[in-house]
This record gives C-alpha cells, structure tokens and sequence, in this order.
C-alpha cells in the first residue's frame, strides 16, 4: 500500500512545561499514557492528578502499544489551518490502554472507514526532531514523509 | 404532550421571570455593549422595570471582566455578579444561579444579558479559539479538527452507526426549524422560504456527515431576560414564567475527554431539572433546545426522555417538531434559521417564555404551560436545563 501524505503539514504547539516528557518521548516514538499505581486508571492527556481517585503522587508513565480502535471519525472539508491541507480525516481513537486521543488517521478515504475498526498508531517526524501519533487502518505501513512543524500555530 | 392543570407539579416555583427581549438581530454593525444596551432597555421595559431596580447581573462575553464591564456601561452597582464561562449553555445556568439568589433573597432583581456582533465583525474562525497552552492546544489542535464542528460530526457518525440514523433524519432539524422561522418575523431565514432535506443534503460538506444547512447561522444579536421573586412578580404587568426546575452538568473540555459521543451530560442535568420540577418530559407542551448542529437536537432529546436513546432521528422524522406537529420543537427557528449569536441559550429562554405567556403570534403553540429550554456548550462539554412553567 502507497499513499501521500506529504501534504499534511501540522501546527504543532511550544512544549508546555506541563507536557515536557510527553513530547520528548514522541523522539523515540513513545506514546506514553499515565497509569494510577494507586486506583489502576489510565489517562491521557497527561496531568498532575489522577482523575481516577485524585491522587497526586501515585501516577507513572506507560508506553503504549499502539493498538487502538476507531471510536469515530470525520473528514474535514474545510482546514482549520492553512497548513492544513484539505480533505483530511480527524477521528477519535479508542488506545488499548484505556483512553481515548483526538487524531487523524492518514493513508484512508473517509469511505473506507468504519466506526469500531482497528486502527494502528504511526509517526509523523517533525522537523525540531519530535514527532506526532498518528493512526492507520494498516499494521503494515510506516513510510512516512518528514513534516514541517509550525511552532506556535 | 398533554395540557392538563396546575395540579399536576410538584416543584414550587424558585423566581419568575418578568422581562424578556432580543436587540436587533443579523448583520448590526453595532458593538457588543450597545447590543446589550437595546436588549436590557426592551427587557427592562417588559419588565416595567428600570435599571436602577437591578441589583444582580449575570452576563459573559463582552470582556474579560463581563459583568463588571456591563454593570459600569449601564451604570448598575450589582451586590450579586456571574460572569460563568460555559459558552452556549451559560445563559441556562445565570438562570438557575440568578433563580437561587432571588430566592435565598440576597437579590430582588436579576438582569441576565448577552451580545454579540460576531457576524458584523466577521469575527468566527472555524478552528474556534487555541491557547497553546491548554491541553487541547497541546494534544487536538496540531490534527486540524474544526472546533467545535468536528466533534458533532464525529457524535452524528457515531449516532449513525450505533443507530441507524440517517442524514436525511438530521436534516429534518433544520427542516422543521426552517418551518418555524418562516412564522418568526425577527427570524434571520424568515421570507427565506422552507428549506428541504434534498437542500440540506446538497449543501456542502464541512465535517462530515455535516453538511453546512446542518450547522447554525452566525449573526449578530443580544438578549436580556429580567427575573425576580415569585412576591415581586405578583406585582408587575406580566404573567410571571416560574422557573420551577433547573439542573446543570459539566463533561469535559477537550474533544478527547468526552465520556461518551452519543449520551451526554443532558442526561444529568435534565435528570436534575425533572426533579426538581416534579414533572415527566412527557407533561412538557413545547421544547426549546440548543440546536448548534442537526445532531445536537437528536442527542438532547434523547438524552432529556423526550424519547428512548437512538431513536431520535425516528422520533422526528415524521415531522412532529415541525409547526402544527404533536411535539413543537425550536419554536423560534432555532440558531439554525432564527439567530445565532455565538452562545444561544438566552434565546432559547427568551422564546420559551414567550410561548408560555402565549405572545407567539403565528407560531403560538396553543395553551402552552410547562416549556423546557435546554443549553448546551461547547464540544458537547456543558449542558443545563431549566423547566419553566405558567400558571392560568
């Protein structure tokens, strides 16, 4: 399977002090989700308190595997950027580990799409050396193209 | 939809709402604090009220200090203010908030107020307003969703799904809220002619499944709503509307944080308002609801128990909610044909007090009692209901 994504170029945000390890981890391609060692529950984005039970000192990074299911989807038809090139696919992706992360899956038609389907987390490289989670409807690809960042939007 | 007694509700009346007014609506070229203006001066004036009665103002918007702003344009010295940020159900919550004050008897009269010139300023963006700061700037933003339109698109493809609803059932929202408009004279879209399903299904594509005739209007616009105690009321000119049950819930923020895209937060907070009231969703004579998007009308009714979750798309496609139909639903024309300002909600409330006084006109929906007017914000993130009721 071939496809181009070249043309979706990504605003993509200066790293708030919050967010630093997530973001860095995305160099090595982690997608890290927070795990409670105290109440078990799993969340992302990432925070300082357990929305699980409240905690503030039990929570801990995992890696996630990359295996999600799609929650729902929708092909944007008009660019919420102007480095985004439309039509593009935004979509709500089930992780295995428990949440659900607002992303686009690329390398897909709107039409062969299917709510519940599974779906599998790539990367798009940024320029600054991160790189942004993404998913595919297949395990097999991981051709990418590079991505210009645009910091700050 | 029964019409029956007094009898039939439990809930004691909180406060009464006595003044209720839009300013000019569309295209204004006026500012936000001079639309305010015309619609307190008209309210106010229902009312047979003046500003200096005013002692709480609940309003957001207009600046970062809302209510501070407002009170020192008007030359109001408020003891009681809320400027609560909850977008397009906020309106439903000053309301409630303003219903509790008056009746813990720290104010006597609340003025709740909202403008915007959003159509004049050209003002809306599709991708809504990113602090890159914020979680959502963080982790939503870089994938380009149109805020808040993707996620309604992303709840309508989930409701199809899950359900079976069709495209053409969405449009039927727009269909019916067309109809109305064309008996509302102040309507944007009134003398617009009706709007079809095939027109809606032709419109183009935003983020679908919807379709631009699924999304509401931007115009300008602003709205005032007067309240007092249910003792003060007895006193003015106007029947008094009694807010007689309210409830209010708050989901998330982030698209990614919602708990579920096909039951929402609707379901509480209308949970919380029918108890109060001490009435069924089936005793309520005409509905007004949030209706940002098709698919937000579908989930509010579902959500509310005006019918089962799922059934939304069926329970209106034989065209109930349409002018005439058993189920009279945005009698005003809705943010879909009527106005859209930016944070609707106090005109759903201005329209439902309106229909319960029984000041309609064409579009009166005869011997209205009990009316619902239901807020909804955001990414489907805020919600508030308020049951109101006549007493004749």
């Amino acid at each position: 399977m071939s496809f181009d994504v070249t043309h979706l170029e990504v605003p993509v945000p200066q790293v708030d002090e919050l967010f630093i390890a997530w973001w860095e981890a995305t160099r090595d391609h982690q997608f890290l989700v927070q795990r409670c060692t105290k109440c078990n529950g799993t969340q992302h984005y990432p925070r300082a308190i357990c929305t699980g039970c409240g905690s503030t000192d039990a929570l801990c990074f995992i890696s996630a595997t990359g295996n999600g299911t799609l929650y729902s989807f929708s092909e944007v038809l008009r660019p919420a950027h102007p480095s985004l090139r439309a039509p593009y696919v935004v979509a709500l992706v089930r992780i295995e580990e428990g949440p659900l992360v607002l992303t686009q899956i690329v390398g897909a038609a709107s039409n062969d799409l299917q709510c519940d389907q599974r779906v599998y987390l790539k990367w798009l490289s940024l320029d600054d050396g991160r790189a942004l989670p993404v998913f595919t409807i297949t395990s097999e690809f991981d051709e990418y193209s590079h991505f210009r960042t645009h910091n700050g939007g | 939809m029964t019409s029956g007694t007094g009898s039939r509700r439990s809930g004691a009346p909180l406060a009464a709402i006595v003044g209720v007014a839009e300013s000019d609506l569309g295209t204004t070229q006026k500012s936000i604090l001079e639309l305010q203006t015309q619609a307190v001066h008209r309210a106010l004036a229902d009312a047979g009220l003046s500003i200096a009665d005013v002692d709480g103002l609940f309003t957001n918007g207009a600046a970062r200090f809302s209510a501070t702003q407002v009170a020192e344009y008007m030359g109001i010295r408020p003891h009681w203010t809320d400027s609560t940020m909850a977008g397009g159900s906020s309106y439903e919550i000053f309301i409630a908030h303003a219903a509790e004050a008056i009746r813990s008897g720290v104010i006597d009269v609340a003025l709740i107020c909202y403008g915007s010139n959003q159509r004049s300023l050209r003002s809306r963006r599709l991708d809504g307003v990113v602090d890159t700061h914020l979680p959502d700037g963080q982790f939503e933003a870089p994938y380009g969703p149109l805020s808040p339109i993707s996620l309604y698109a992303m709840a309508a493809q989930r409701h199809m799904h899950e359900f079976g609803t069709t495209s053409s059932q969405l449009a039927e929202v727009a269909v019916a809220a067309r109809e109305w408009a064309l008996l509302n004279p102040v309507a944007f879209r009134f003398g617009a002619g009706p709007l079809t399903s095939e027109d809606v299904a032709t419109s183009p594509m935003i983020s679908s499944p919807l379709h631009s005739y699924d999304c509401c209007l931007v115009t300008d616009g602003g709205g005032a709503v007067v309240m007092t105690s249910v003792e003060h009321a007895r006193d003015l000119k106007n029947v008094p509307v009694h807010v007689i049950g309210h409830g209010e819930a708050s989901t998330n923020a982030t698209m990614s944080q919602i708990p579920s895209l096909v039951s929402t937060g609707a379901v509480d907070s209308g949970m919380r308002a029918f108890n109060m009231a001490g009435v069924r969703p089936a005793e309520i004579d005409v509905v007004q609801v949030y209706d940002s998007f098709t698919i937000t009308v579908l989930l509010t009714l579902e959500a509310l128990g005006f019918c089962p979750q799922g059934e939304a798309g069926r329970f209106l496609e034989d065209g109930r909610g349409r002018p005439g139909g058993s189920f009279p639903l945005n009698t005003s024309g809705g943010g879909l044909s009527y106005c859209h300002p930016g944070m609707f909600g106090i005109f759903l409330a201005i329209e439902a007090v309106r229909q319960l006084r029984g000041t309609c006109g064409d579009r009166q929906v005869p011997g209205a009692e009990l009316a619902v007017a239901h807020g909804t914000g955001g990414v489907l993130s805020t919600h508030a209901t308020l049951v109101l009721a006549v007493e004749r």
